[in-house]
């Protein structure tokens, strides 16, 4: 059994050979953060007193949805056998949104630790992730988790990741992160296992970045993994995508607290801080290199952020808009992956029409803005890009419905997914049916073990982004995990739907649907319209339209009745207070054309949860 | 009941500011006392009133004549310090609550008090609320000869099940015979009706309104129901033990108000009252005079817990208890809690508020420019008569009565 370091190996002089970089593949509640917290405390980096609850979870966001949305990496020591070893902790997020992030920190280790939860077995998600630990030659280190839980079935489990990886069911380990157990031969088996990094120590320096944070006070922080070379301090630095250079002001470890070194070299994980103060120029995948003495070739695998799915901001308070800017420019910072541009709407005013790499990304942006802003936002459906094709062979990117092209057009093309599905045997017959609703194309299915299976589906991303996931966990129980990659386009038979009230467009609601579906999407609006919008003085009929054609329609009837007949003994002040609310009421109100519509309805209409009468909200 | 408005405190002694009596001079004054007590308190009522079993120690229902009395005599006085010339009363209004629930001789008592310290102009009207169980032959004998010139007879309903609903206790056939007794004393007769109670069908309501035409009277009031928050009915309804207040069903009920009440000879003079020519007097003499006053925004002195007074311009209303209410009478103090001084933009938009209200309507040359471009829009909506336009003023349509918030939202430009 180890003890604690006795000397633990100093930064920028630790030989690679006693350094070991890890990171967790885990899927979103199997409790890799509080494994990781165990592996704090059992190396003594954090003392119990220090210990919050997943330490390295920092935004209020994160530990409120327990989820990890930035990827840390914390450098602990750790002795075997009389040796002292440096081991860097890189944490990664686990969801879709998010998968590019996710194979730069796999870029930047060797080794994985494949972490499953004891009761419920492997999920999609860490499926796709192990594929990728694979594809990069890491070592993988099976762990099950919450072994602790009297619904836990580790041999069953056991046998499955063995299965997997092909490893014996007796090599995978056992740990409760809840409890600690397991997890001090686990970091035992850290060092026996990963191997040490390989580089050049006398090569111009080559590191690559696997996250990029901005920090109020310092700027942005940059994680780095360095692959060759050593960096030190003071020395200008060079990024190898755009060729811009910086002076490096401090760099450092984290453990877990930033901790300013004489440098980092080879194999080591550290940060680095230049002064700058946006995240876009220090960026995931990209290489950093010495200006002095460059290197030739980077490490390879950046790419730029590609947004997937789109909708447009609107600030409740017409007033907001300037803060609404403020805070994107902010978040932005933080957020290379976040990309915005102003958007005029007839019935919203002033808003920005904004990209995101999925739906959840969408949500934490969307509730930052809220939360640490102060902002009350409409948010728009979620779109995605499609390519038109116009009469004159002419192309156009939409992203937004209200800018979909007028007049004849040739095609037009979506983005599809290759979306990954495990679930229970038992729902096979459920989860084919609801991708054959959403327009899914079978592509193969695998037996993962007797009871669980791999469903492998092509379908339109469109489709994901409204509520398939929500779908899917009801239509299973809650048992399916979904995984999906960008699966390049197609060309399919779309619609654009328009919502008229009173003979208005409101383009807040226009869709672009398939064609099958503008029907009951029609419907869906109107009905949910005529609901939310009140009675106003006149009649308003509500109305979707492709093109010229109406394809549903409701009515909202006059007000017949807008008159207090008591004059309450003489309390004038009272009836007087009473119109004024009214007129307060009527300053919620956005007008569209002479009709009068809440804030309200804008925001319980754009929301997707009525439809199947469960609060969907998380 | 509902909270009083949020204003300003008001001054211990009363004290109005020279202001608000410049003008007195032009401006009419009318009392309204009320009258704090029922034998029961309806479900549907949020009136500042209580029954005899909510009052506490040194404070009696049988006292209250003189401590209303004494705010009389001290609404004289404030009056006379600001400067005010005296003036005659306009009308008087003993409203509730329940006045008929006071002997008659106490409701004499207070009117003699306001004949004393005001005097009653020659043809000043005064009228007195009526609970059609709490009164016999004598309450009338004895009002007639104290000067009471009208009554008004809280029937709201003929059909006992809507009666039920509003937890009304009087016996319909008694409401005919009172009025009788009213009438045949010479005094004027009124009867107040609600419609729109949950539960009351359009047959329901046809039955209520021949029934009051039956008992042949000079003025009618028709208010629908509202359900005010803190009410017994409002808790029903959010239990769902009574439906909705549904305002199409309302707005029906008024439509079909006013076409009886047309048929009998009636015409409105405010959205909400009607009066037609009768007992020797014509169709405008019948109107409520102290009720116009309310609407053209004219002077009124609240007596009593709880009461609103006027004054050009400054609002004013009384401690709602009757306990603290008449240990400040007592005291000679100021038994008002709150006042508002309203600046030039409220004082238009209550003009506009209560002017749009009545028969005559608002003149257009007294409105903003916003307004006046706004009235086109509101004759080609149906709500405005466009002949009353061309004539100088702006007056609800039949249709527009049932609007006339609306109207006044856009005459406002809110």
């Amino acid at each position: 059994m180890s003890p604690l370091a006795v000397n633990p190996p100093a930064p920028a002089s630790t030989d690679p050979s006693v350094i070991r970089n890890f990171c967790i593949i885990a899927h979103i509640d199997h409790g890799k953060s509080t494994l990781a917290d165990r592996m704090l405390q059992a190396t003594g980096v954090v003392t119990p007193r220090q210990m919050k609850a997943q330490y390295l979870d920092r935004m209020d966001i994160e530990r409120e949805r327990g989820i990890t949305i930035k990827s840390q990496a914390v450098r602990m020591p750790w002795n075997v056998d009389g040796t002292d070893y440096a081991l860097n902790m890189i944490d990664t997020p686990g969801h879709v949104d998010f998968t590019y992030e996710v194979s730069r920190s796999l870029a930047a280790c060797e080794a994985t630790i494949l972490l499953v939860d004891a009761a419920q077995g492997i999920e999609a998600q860490t499926l796709a992730n192990l594929y990728l630990a694979i594809e990069n030659d890491l070592t993988i280190i099976p762990v099950l988790n919450k072994i602790d839980l009297p619904a836990a079935q580790p041999e069953k489990y056991a046998a499955e990741l063995a299965n997997l990886i092909g490893v014996e069911p007796e090599d995978v380990l056992k740990v409760s992160g809840k409890t600690g157990e397991g997890v001090e031969e686990l970091l035992d088996t850290i060092v026996r296992q990963v191997p040490a990094p390989q580089g050049v120590k006398d090569a111009p320096s080559r590191a690559m970045i696997f996250d990029s944070v901005y920090d109020t006070y310092r700027g942005v922080v940059t994680y780095v993994r360095v692959v060759d070379g050593t960096l030190s301090p003071r020395e200008r630095i060079q990024m190898m995508s755009t060729g811009a250079t910086h002076e490096l002001l401090e760099l450092g470890v984290i453990s877990p607290e930033p901790v300013p070194s004489q440098g980092l070299s080879v194999g080591e994980v550290g940060y680095l801080i230049t002064g700058v103060k946006d995240v876009r120029q220090s960026r995931v995948g990209d290489t950093v290199t010495s200006q002095t003495k460059p290197a030739q070739q980077s490490l390879g695998g950046y790419e730029d952020p590609k947004p997937m799915v789109f909708s447009g901001l609107f600030p409740v308070e017409g007033s907001d808009y300037p803060v609404l800017r403020d805070a994107l420019e902010k978040l932005q910072l933080n957020d290379a992956a976040l990309v915005y541009e102003p958007e005029t709407s007839a019935a919203l005013g002033f808003g920005f029409r904004c990209g995101f790499l999925g739906l959840l990304h969408l949500e934490i942006t969307r509730d930052r803005l809220e939360r640490e802003f102060n902002l009350d936002l409409i948010s728009t459906a979620p779109s995605v890009s499609y390519n038109v094709t116009l009469e004159d062979n002419s192309e156009e990117e939409v992203t937004n419905p209200s800018e979909f092209p007028e007049g004849r057009i040739l095609e037009i093309r979506e983005p599809m997914v290759s979306a990954t599905i495990l679930v229970p045997s038992e729902f096979i017959g459920a989860v084919m049916e609801l991708c054959q609703s959403k327009r899914g194309e079978m592509k193969g299915m695998d037996y993962l073990s007797e009871d669980r299976v791999e469903l492998r589906y092509r379908l339109p991303l469109a489709e994901i982004v409204f509520d398939f996931f929500d779908q899917l966990k009801s239509k299973t129980r809650g048992y399916a995990s979904l995984d999906w990659k960008a699966d390049g386009e197609q060309a399919a038979d779309l619609v654009k739907v328009d919502i008229l009230l009173q003979g208005e467009q409101v383009d807040a609601f226009s869709a672009i649907t398939h064609k099958d579906k503008a029907y009951s999407y029609g419907v869906l609006m109107t009905r949910k319209l005529q609901k939310l919008i009140p009675r106003q003085q006149y009649e308003v009929p509500i109305q979707a339209a492709i093109g010229s054609r109406i394809i549903a329609r409701e009515n909202i009837r006059a007000i017949r009745k807008d008159v207090l007949s008591k004059c309450y003994g003489g309390d004038i002040s009272r009836k007087r207070k009473l119109l004024e609310k009214q007129k307060e009421g009527k300053k919620r109100m956005k007008m569209v054309g002479r009709v009068e519509v809440p804030q309200e309805a804008f925001v319980a209409a754009l929301s997707s949860d009525e439809d199947n009468g469960k609060d969907k909200k998380k | 009941m509902p909270a009083q408005p949020e204003g300003d405190p008001a001054p211990r002694d009363g004290a109005l500011p020279a202001a608000s009596v410049a003008r007195a001079a032009d401006r009419t004054l009318s009392l309204y006392v009320h009258v704090p007590f029922c034998a029961v308190r309806c479900g549907y009522c949020d009136f500042n009133t209580y029954t005899m079993d909510q009052l506490g120690d040194g404070v009696s229902q049988r006292d209250y004549h003189a401590d209303a009395a004494a705010e009389v005599r001290f609404a004289r006085s404030v009056l006379d310090a600001a400067g005010a010339p005296p003036r005659a009363l306009h009308s008087v209004f003993f409203g509730g609550g329940t006045p008929t629930l006071l002997p008659a001789r106490e409701l004499a008592h207070m009117l003699e008090q306001a004949r004393e310290s005001f005097g009653l102009a020659p043809d000043a009207e005064v009228t007195v609320e009526a609970n059609p169980d709490s009164v016999s032959e004598e309450t009338f004998d004895v009002l007639a000869a104290a000067g009471v010139t009208r009554v008004s007879f809280g029937m709201q309903s003929a059909v006992p099940h809507v009666l039920r609903v509003l937890e009304r206790t009087h016996t319909p056939a008694n409401v005919p015979r009172a009025v009788g007794w009213a009438k045949d004393r010479g005094l004027g007769a009124s009867v107040d009706l609600i419609y729109g109670t949950p539960g009351e069908s359009v047959a329901d309501w046809r039955t209520s309104l021949e029934a009051a035409l039956a008992m042949d009277p000079d003025h009618v009031s028709a208010y629908s129901l509202i359900t005010e928050d803190g009410t017994k009915l409002a808790a029903q309804i959010r239990r769902g033990e009574v439906p909705e207040v549904d305002p199409d069903d309302q707005a029906e009920k008024y439509t079909l108000a006013d076409a009886l009440l047309r048929e009998a000879g009636f015409e409105w003079y405010e959205v909400s009252n009607w009066s037609r020519a009768a007992h020797g007097r014509s169709a405008v003499q019948n109107r409520s005079a102290h009720n116009l006053a309310y609407w053209r925004n004219q002077d009124w002195w609240g007596i009593g817990p709880g009461a609103h007074s006027h004054s050009d311009g400054v609002r004013w209303w009384n401690l709602k208890h009757p306990l603290p209410y008449t240990a400040a009478v007592r005291r000679g103090d100021s038994p008002a809690v709150g006042r508002e001084t309203l600046d030039a933009e409220t004082q238009y938009v209550e003009h506009v508020m209560l002017g749009i209200r009545i028969r005559e309507g608002l003149p257009l040359d007294g409105l903003r420019p916003e307004a006046r471009r706004a009235v086109a829009g509101l004759i080609a909506d149906g709500w405005l008569d466009g002949a009353a336009a061309l004539g100088g003023s702006a007056v609800l349509t039949d249709a527009g009565r049932l609007m006339a918030d609306a109207v006044t939202r856009r005459l406002l430009d809110w």
